[in-house]
């Protein structure tokens, strides 16, 4: 009775304390610009369940997508083992499903503990990647302490909790086997059968490892559960509405900005009356309130896999620029504004800003906008856009581009060219 | 004969021209400023009016009344005028009545295709490698008649507004296919394509500090390749590329081509 109580109160504590961090997120997110994403819901549903639920973008790198595609199946199906789990932690009873499910039970059990293996194994050889081989995605200016530390919590956290599901399993069958207490015969052990001979025979033993196990493990994983808004690690949320909202255009069409349609028709037709978009009047993005919820949305999504980066011809030829810092600078200050706003309230503004305090010029000015990086991207991320809005601020509220590219505008605004030539002689190469 | 011969004997139509004789060109030819002033390019300009003579296409170029469609300026954030150039150029556009245009530019392409349409411009816009794709498909262009490319070793260098941006892919290899030729990939092709290093307005500003050129970077997949031809199909990935070929020093083994040229030479126009 005790033990149902703690659990309820840690479960109950578990779900409010999650719910309050997303929460926070959900809010940071609608801080951005609106954008309109319902459109097309057909073909939205059709992106997040190939780009997301598939994991179709991951298999351009196969050995990490076999390995990811264990994580994620084996995070997925196990959840059908927590449903257990928590039902009994509520109710005070012992593996509540074997009855109702019968000889199906065994199977389950069975497939939960292989996918347990393949988890435990995937998230072994993901560390030596990142600590032994040290891959060079994994490295950059932006992977400093606390990215590397969060990879390394995840994947620790999760060899930790599939260690215990199967020396829970493992203690369980044995005691099965002593045919002691409550412990009725089900579910199959195929691999927690193999650490049996390392535990104890006594039964009181076994019942003490069985019992911590199963609390461990429980508590680990609402425990993990609230790690993640705080960690890369929330894109296993985020990437199902992330790809959902996906940018459906061509990726090398970029957004038209209705504010200088206004404009630019009011000084082509004196006559023309803009509607009143009642937007606030600055062109692009400073910081990151100026870009719109989707923006914001990615920055949150973002799981730092680098894929992006490594794919970037500007990084690859030792440029400052990366698209994952972008997207890591974006998530990074959106916090800090959040933060702020707990804090201060709400009209509160700090001096800083995404532009400068986070994301140099020269970052984005080095980009080509070739769309590499949103190619890459397993979950849809677009940095590209986020540059392209920064450089709008920089070009059309500061006047601040790299003087070449003035000498450029200049040539296209008097000579219809980017060049310095005449526009009378356009038409010069065909008497050639 | 050389090529360049052969133009004069082509005389290219205008649409004020054709508009004052009271017709209407099939599809418009957007040459683009590279197109127009780029000596290379003027040169792929040149034969992809002889594919287009040579096929029958009633076609007409802007001339004069041609201006940059504001790709530039909008890749590096200056809206204004892009769009002030995009509104300009739909008029004229609209005052032609013009449907259907061919650009001898991803970059063009890509903005005429999927940008006016917002700013009220709408045409139906193909590449000049879809044109020539279609013409083979249609048993149009062939490649009979001309310089034979048997055994050599072409690649393809595929544009990012071209592929990643606009999805294609194909083609261009179309193109290639129809040769007599061996086609390699670059180790990083289609979706995985590299850039050369041009885009984003970077064609005209100084790369930023960094440890090497970004055609540098491809020309080690060209080198790899073992290509004697680089196919390209965009002016400025011309550029970029003959840059990179000429600063390796290969300018007597490697040959960088545009689609065009390579149908142009194949057929012998």
């Amino acid at each position: 009775m005790i033990a149902q109580s703690l659990f309820i109160i840690i479960l109950i504590g578990a779900i409010y304390l999650f719910s309050k961090n997303v929460g926070k997120i959900r809010r940071n997110i609608l801080l951005g610009k609106p954008a309109d994403r319902s459109d097309n819901p057909a073909q939205r549903w059709k992106t997040m369940a190939l780009v997301a639920l598939g994991q179709t973008k991951m298999v351009k790198r196969p050995l990490a997508a076999v390995m990811h595609f264990f994580i994620y199946v084996g995070f997925i199906i196990i959840n059908l083992e927590v449903l257990e789990i928590m039902l009994d932690g509520i109710f005070g009873s012992h593996r509540i499903f074997s009855k109702p499910l019968g000889g199906l039970y065994d199977l389950l059990i069975g497939g939960f503990e292989i996918l347990a293996l393949l988890v435990f194994t995937a998230c072994v050889v993901f560390l030596c990647r990142r600590n032994i081989a040290h891959l060079k995605r994994f490295s950059g200016v932006e992977m400093t302490a606390w990215p590397k530390s969060d990879a390394n919590y995840i994947l620790t956290i999760e060899i930790l909790l599939m260690t215990a599901f199967l020396t829970m399993n493992a203690a369980d069958h044995k005691l099965q086997l002593l045919n002691f207490g409550h412990y009725i015969k089900a579910g199959s052990f195929p691999v927690s059968s193999f650490i049996g001979p390392l535990l104890p025979n006594n039964a009181h033993a076994l019942e003490i490892i069985e019992r911590s196990c199963w609390w461990f493990h429980i508590v680990g994983i609402l425990a993990f559960l609230n790690y993640l808004p705080y960690s890369k690690h929330f894109h296993i949320l985020l990437a199902f509405p992330n790809t959902y909202y996906s940018n459906l255009h061509p990726k090398g069409q970029f957004t038209n900005m209705a504010s200088v349609t206004n404009e630019v028709k009011a000084m082509l037709d004196p006559s023309f009356v803009p509607e009143t978009t009642g937007e606030p009047g600055r062109f692009g993005a400073k910081d990151v309130t100026d870009l719109t919820w989707k923006n914001l949305m990615e920055a949150y999504t973002c799981t730092e896999c680098g894929r992006c980066t490594s794919v970037c011809p500007a990084n690859q030829t030792g440029k400052l620029l990366s698209p994952r810092k972008i997207m890591m600078d974006t998530r990074d200050r959106i916090t800090e504004v959040g933060k702020n706003i707990d804090q201060h309230g709400k009209d509160y503004k700090d001096d800083k800003s995404l532009l400068d305090n986070y994301i140099s010029r020269e970052e984005l000015w080095a980009c080509t906008t070739c769309n590499a990086c949103t190619d890459a991207c397993p979950v849809n991320i677009n940095p590209l856009e986020i540059i392209t809005e920064m450089r709008r601020y920089v070009v059309m509220e500061e006047s601040q581009a790299p003087a070449s590219l003035n000498t450029m505008f200049g040539n296209v605004e008097n000579n219809g060219a980017p060049w310095k030539y005449s526009n009378a002689d356009r038409f010069n190469w065909a008497d050639e | 004969m050389t090529n360049d011969q052969m133009t004069t004997e082509i005389k290219v139509p205008t649409m004020a021209a054709m508009a004052a004789e009271g017709k209407q060109p099939e599809i418009l030819f957007w040459v683009g400023c590279a197109g127009s002033f780029d000596e290379r390019a003027q040169k792929i300009t040149r034969d992809i009016c002889k594919i287009l003579h040579h096929v029958g296409i009633s076609y007409a170029v802007l001339g004069t009344e041609e201006s940059c469609t504001g790709d530039p300026a909008k890749r590096a954030g200056n809206e204004f005028l892009f769009q002030m150039q995009a509104m300009a150029n739909i008029q004229v556009l609209d005052a032609y009545e013009v449907k259907k245009i061919v650009t001898g530019c991803p970059h063009c392409f890509n903005t005429i295709k999927n940008e006016y349409p917002g700013l009220g411009g709408n045409y139906e816009v193909i590449h000049h490698s879809q044109l020539i794709q279609q013409l083979i498909d249609e048993g149009k262009l062939k490649a009979e008649g001309g310089e034979s490319f048997k055994g050599k070793k072409i690649t393809y260098h595929d544009p990012c507004y071209l592929g990643r941006g606009n999805n294609v892919y194909e083609a261009p290899r179309a193109a290639l296919e129809i040769l007599d030729a061996e086609l390699v990939e670059l180790k990083r092709c289609k979706s995985n394509g590299l850039c050369c290093g041009a885009g984003g307005a970077q064609m005209f500003k100084e790369p930023e500090k960094g440890t090497k050129e970004i055609n540098a970077e491809r020309m080690a997949d060209i080198l790899e390749a073992k290509a004697t031809i680089v196919a390209a199909a965009c002016p400025f990935c011309m550029t970029m590329l003959r840059d990179g070929v000429k600063h390796e020093d290969k300018e007597q083994e490697i040959q960088v081509l545009d689609i065009a040229e390579i149908t142009v030479r194949a057929n012998g126009l």
